[in-house]
């Protein structure tokens, strides 16, 4: 397939799923000032560092423009093998397992908790893993990733086992955090998974420090070519918090390596991004602190990819920070606990039908990167393996009672001195379980 | 003790008349009373922090400071003077004013196994960044499993400055004190500022150090131990500033000042208070302090900050579950007045607890008090 081709079958992709989309209307140079909350699918990509406010306006209708041309002439640099496809196969069979293994997993959850196995609040992925897989395949297992409260998939996705996540869920001792944190707090340190974290916006400074890190060992501590990049997921609500807009000001400021991706599902558990947020284009809010702010569809792994290569490779090279808006959908509700009343039914058929799995699935089979039977032969597999996920986190145990105290400082003189004038924690009875505090 | 003696309070208040009056009766019964031997050098708590933070630092590249104006400013109240100079715009942070999201970035560093020093201008504005302290930091290594240790400090000065008003003057002891997974220290003399500061960034776990803004330039004694470089104190001990027996007085921060002086004239009239520094709020330092009252069989306990659910509350219902049979009269509590700070300075004089509180206290535990209706 030439170059021209090649848009076209993004156009392929895109055009299969958008529906009834507004934004399938867009063309590659339209600028950004309709009304319409998404405006096309395409990245805009801003490559010239910005030197005026006055320059951002001129260069966002010109690197609308160039988006395509720069999607077009890329490609044939980003395949090996030379064909003029977006991915290989093995990259396609991997994203397709890891955007399986999302939904599988999440899918049994729900069958968990409705059946009581678990408990708390549960938030499910469904419908945007997409954007987990996009991003976090093109990352090493030293960059780090900071999440919400809707981190299973971004923890499957860096390589925490499904097995440790589910044993978590289940609140035993074999989780990949002891049973201690829970559906909303994974972390994993082996693989960089930082959390985790239940309010929003809370992450987002968090993932500004860990980036901060990965500059500081590079120019103080001297570790040769320590280039490790922080992604931190969050949505559309915390697009309005202030802690968004500190990081937004100081990642720019000090040009750190991190990439900011807003998943725009468009609701905050019923509170919809367009009845809350004055101006709803959440990429433009990255131009305004100095930095580039692209948005693309998030239904779409592939495009969701392209636009991650760019921006991680940025964050790489030290140029600094991105943000990027996914235009996405969770098909469930906010948690388990949400009778998710108050969406339009054919808002969710409307997103339902560009489901990014059954995309892909599309494109490989039309592309004949892997035949259809090589696909169900994946699926079938991620079903054992969380079948199997499942069976051992029922038999794991529960933690033992001392874990209580386990942990609560690293240095466990913390506890203080008891009235024995020596250290709680060397009283015996404190590895028991069975000492007071 | 001799402390007390030296005092050059930087801002006005009664406790200056009292100190004159005091002054040739303490050099008296100064010498023997002194706990450590020959100090002849003197530091003020400012110099002490200063110099502690610059040793931490050269120590261990991992250490790095930030916070508003600690860079060129040279500290807002020119704690961080000259570390700019030393060691560059890498490790001395001066940010903008965004606690909240350099908080996180303190402790996404700290994740890292970094070891950031965040300063904030007064404890008032860490409730910018609370969520950040409690939520990210103290709660991770329990919530990770010990996967996320997190060696940061927040420290900043704590409690009443002179006439800023009701919100720059709270005390937020008790509020950290009360979070498992904090450590909380609260340093009077420049030995425990010293010793406190560098225990706080040696260690890993996260530290909430208060400082106090009136004790940054008043001076101490310190010996040669304290000045070494590898002077630490250990956290969750607390030290007996004067020895006594007949009444046990808990203090931290300005206080222990303060109630030195009481003790001063205390021993006057008859009474030997003992007064304990706190130094280390969580982990409290219970046994040095019921050890204190089965020895004295009273208790009076002194802090500045708000009186409900305060320091003074916890102490003394950890005394009356552990030392109950041992209590000859009720424990007593001082603590600043149940009000948001006013600005006029006879009133403010009036909500923070004075030395004749503490005397007051101190003679109705021994029923020695005039008879009065309800105290202060």
């Amino acid at each position: 397939m030439s170059a021209a081709s090649l848009s076209s079958s993004i156009n392929v992709i895109r055009s299969a799923s958008f529906v009834s989309d507004k934004s399938a209307l867009v063309s590659n140079a339209r600028p950004s000032s309709s009304s319409s909350a998404f405006l096309g699918s395409t990245a805009k990509l801003r490559f010239n560092p910005l030197s005026s406010p006055a320059a951002s306006l001129r260069s966002s209708v010109v690197a609308a423009a160039a988006a395509s041309n720069v999607v077009k002439e890329k490609q044939p640099k980003s395949s090996p093998s030379g064909s003029h496809l977006l991915i290989t196969k093995e990259e396609g069979l991997e994203l397709y397992e890891d955007m399986v293994l999302g939904r599988a997993f999440e899918d049994m959850c729900a069958q968990m908790y409705y059946r009581g196995k678990m408990f708390g609040f549960v938030h499910l992925y469904n419908g945007q893993e997409a954007v987990s897989t996009g991003f976090i395949k093109l990352l090493k297992q030293e960059d780090s990733v900071v999440s919400t409260y809707r981190d299973h998939v971004h923890a499957l996705s860096k390589g925490v086992p499904a097995r440790q996540v589910m044993s978590e869920l289940f609140g035993k001792e074999t989780g990949c955090c002891r049973g201690q944190g829970g559906s909303m707090h994974m972390f994993s340190k082996e693989h960089n998974l930082i959390g985790g974290f239940a309010f929003i916006g809370e992450g987002i400074p968090i993932a500004t420090g860990a980036a901060f890190t990965s500059k500081y060992k590079r120019e103080v501590l001297k570790e040769e070519g320590c280039d490790h990049v922080t992604v931190a997921f969050f949505g559309d609500g915390t697009a309005n918090n202030g802690q968004f807009f500190e990081c937004l000001n100081m990642a720019q400021l000090w040009k750190l390596p991190i990439i900011f991706v807003v998943e725009n599902n468009l609701w905050a558990i019923g509170m919809s991004h367009l009845r809350a947020t004055s101006d709803p284009q959440i990429w433009k809010k990255g131009p305004a602190f100095g930095m580039p702010g692209v948005h693309v569809d998030g239904m779409d792994v592939l495009k969701v990819r392209e636009v991650a290569k760019e921006a991680i490779g940025r964050a790489r090279r030290g140029e600094g920070p991105t943000l990027v808006e996914c235009e996405t959908y969770r098909f469930r509700g906010h948690s388990l606990a949400d009778p998710d009343e108050l969406r339009d039914p054919a808002e969710k058929a409307r997103y339902a039908s560009r489901d990014p799995i059954t995309a892909l699935k599309k494109y490989m089979i039309e592309s004949n990167l892997a035949s259809e039977a090589e696909l169900k032969a994946i699926n079938k597999k991620i079903d054992e393996l969380v079948e199997d996920a499942v069976e051992f986190a029922d038999a794991s145990p529960p933690p033992r009672r001392s874990q209580l105290l386990e942990n609560v400082f690293a240095d466990p003189k913390g506890f203080g001195i008891g009235p024995d004038g020596r250290y709680r924690c060397e009283d015996p009875k404190f590895t028991e379980g069975t000492a007071k505090v | 003790m001799f402390g007390v003696v030296r005092q050059k309070v930087s801002a006005g208040g009664s406790p200056l008349t009292i100190l004159g009056q005091t002054l040739p009766f303490l050099r008296a019964v100064a010498s023997p009373l002194r706990s450590y031997s020959s100090a002849a050098k003197e530091m003020t708590v400012r110099d002490a922090l200063n110099s502690a933070l610059d040793e931490e630092m050269s120590a261990d590249p991992r250490v790095f400071l930030m916070g508003e104006e600690v860079g060129e400013y040279q500290g807002a109240y020119k704690i961080s003077k000259g570390l700019l100079d030393k060691y560059g715009p890498d490790r001395v942070l001066d940010t903008p004013i965004t606690e909240a999201g350099f908080t996180g970035i303190g402790v996404g560093a700290a994740y890292h196994g970094l070891k950031p020093v965040v300063e904030f201008m007064t404890f008032n504005f860490s409730m910018q960044a609370i969520d950040h302290i409690i939520n990210s930091a103290a709660k991770s290594n329990y919530m990770s499993a010990g996967q996320l240790s997190v060696p940061i400090v927040f420290r900043g000065p704590n409690g009443a400055a002179a006439g800023v008003g009701a919100q720059h003057s709270q005390c937020y002891a008790a509020w950290y004190a009360s979070c498992p997974g904090l450590k909380v220290l609260a340093p009077y003399s420049s030995e425990d500022a010293r010793g406190l500061l560098k225990a706080a960034i040696r260690d890993p776990d996260p530290v909430v150090f208060l400082e106090n803004e009136l004790l940054y330039g008043e001076s101490f004694p310190v010996s040669a131990e304290v000045l070494d470089s590898s002077f630490c104190l250990p956290i969750g001990k607390a030290k007996i500033e004067k020895e006594g027996k007949d009444v046990t007085i808990t203090a931290f921060s300005k206080m222990v000042g303060l109630a030195l002086q009481a003790a001063d004239i205390l021993a006057k009239e008859g009474i030997n208070a003992e007064v304990i520094n706190l130094r280390s709020i969580r982990p409290l330092d219970r046994a040095t302090i019921n050890a204190s009252v089965r020895k004295t069989n009273r208790l009076v306990t002194v802090e500045e900050g708000f009186p409900q659910h305060g320091i003074g509350a916890e102490i003394c219902t950890s005394v009356v579950e552990e030392s109950f049979g041992y209590l000859d009269a009720p424990v007593e509590r001082i603590a600043g007045a149940d009000v948001p700070m006013p600005y006029a300075a006879n009133l403010e004089r009036t909500a923070v607890p004075q030395v004749e509180d503490i005397v007051r206290a101190a003679k109705r535990a021994c029923y020695r008090s005039m008879p009065m209706a309800a105290a202060a």
